[in-house]
């Protein structure tokens, strides 16, 4: 059972660890500039990808059973989809 | 192996086996996962929609936010993430010292951040903005939903942190008592998954509430 896990070594975390905190600093960084409505944007892009990194390495769903995989996608779609519908008619209505 | 026990000395080979099913005890921890990703959600949904409406007064009120504190809190929290996954690489390793050491970390930067997030309310609360106060209810619509969402959001968010603080301590007692070993350590690895949970909750939170312009 046991030997067929994938471990991941001390050094990989810490690296991830370390982009962490480099896209936290560049996050901080970027919201003092103006930038207008770019600023949501660019947040929300650095955030998807710290989210990346630490549900990839720091969860290990890159070397999971594929079916974590499937249950992620499908409640993020169920998000994105529950996001779309509500704007579509906030904005409409 | 030691809840493997050998029974019956009339027949000798009988062994009873405890019956463990580690990829369904993550599965289990993955959909409840997801229950807390709906959870928070909705709430982040609810945020979407009034920042949206009232963009211009949740910029104002956000200017009130501590970004310094904000940020110092994000770095605990990522590297809390780091420890709790460093010491389950340890017990990978068979280093056993190092994954105690590592979890007692995690706990500590845990409570490192409530308690920088209690001195960060009482700082709201002391200049009279708390949800149903004189000062806030003076204020336009979009403020008093900003502050409204900041306390429910981020309290809910600490009382996961809490909660996660008492799951490691139990984590931590069941690696001291060899309950949690180098072929039985999922009781750990979903621990873990929950604080991670916690922490990418936050990594959404910080921005949304800390870094408006």
């Amino acid at each position: 059972m046991g030997n067929k896990k994938h471990i991941i070594g001390y050094n990989t975390y810490i690296l991830v660890w370390l982009s962490l905190l480099a896209l936290t600093a560049i996050t901080v960084s970027i919201a003092g500039i103006h930038l207008g409505d770019y600023t949501l944007l660019i947040a929300m892009f650095i955030a998807a990808i710290k989210s990346a990194l630490v549900i990839n390495i720091f969860m290990h769903i890159k070397f999971d059973e594929p079916i974590f995989k499937v249950f992620l996608a499908l409640s993020g779609f169920t998000l994105l989809i529950i996001f779309v519908l509500t704007f579509f008619d906030f904005i409409y209505r | 192996m030691n809840h493997n026990t050998i029974v019956g000395n009339e027949y000798n080979h009988t062994i009873e086996h405890v019956h463990r099913d580690d990829v369904g005890a993550k599965m289990g921890m993955w959909l409840f996962l997801f229950t807390e990703v709906l959870l928070f959600g909705g709430m982040f949904l609810t945020y979407a929609v009034y920042r949206y409406q009232y963009s211009e007064q949740f910029r104002l009120a956000a200017m009130e936010l501590n970004t310094g504190i904000g940020t110092l809190n994000t770095v605990i929290l990522l590297t809390s993430s780091l420890t709790v996954a460093l010491s389950i690489a340890a017990i990978q390793k068979k280093n056993k010292f190092l994954s105690i050491l590592m979890l007692s970390v995690t706990v500590v930067f845990a409570l490192m951040f409530l308690v920088n997030k209690y001195f960060e309310w009482m700082a709201k609360i002391n200049h009279g903005i708390f949800p149903a106060s004189e000062e806030l209810l003076g204020r336009p619509n979009g403020q008093i939903l900003f502050f409204g969402l900041y306390y429910v959001m981020t309290g809910l968010h600490g009382l996961h942190v809490l909660i996660g603080v008492i799951v490691l301590l139990f984590m931590l007692y069941f690696l001291i008592k060899n309950d949690i070993t180098l072929d039985n350590y999922t009781k750990l690895e979903n621990a873990g998954l929950y604080w991670h949970l916690v922490d990418l909750i936050w990594i959404f939170l910080f921005p949304l509430f800390y870094l408006i312009q």
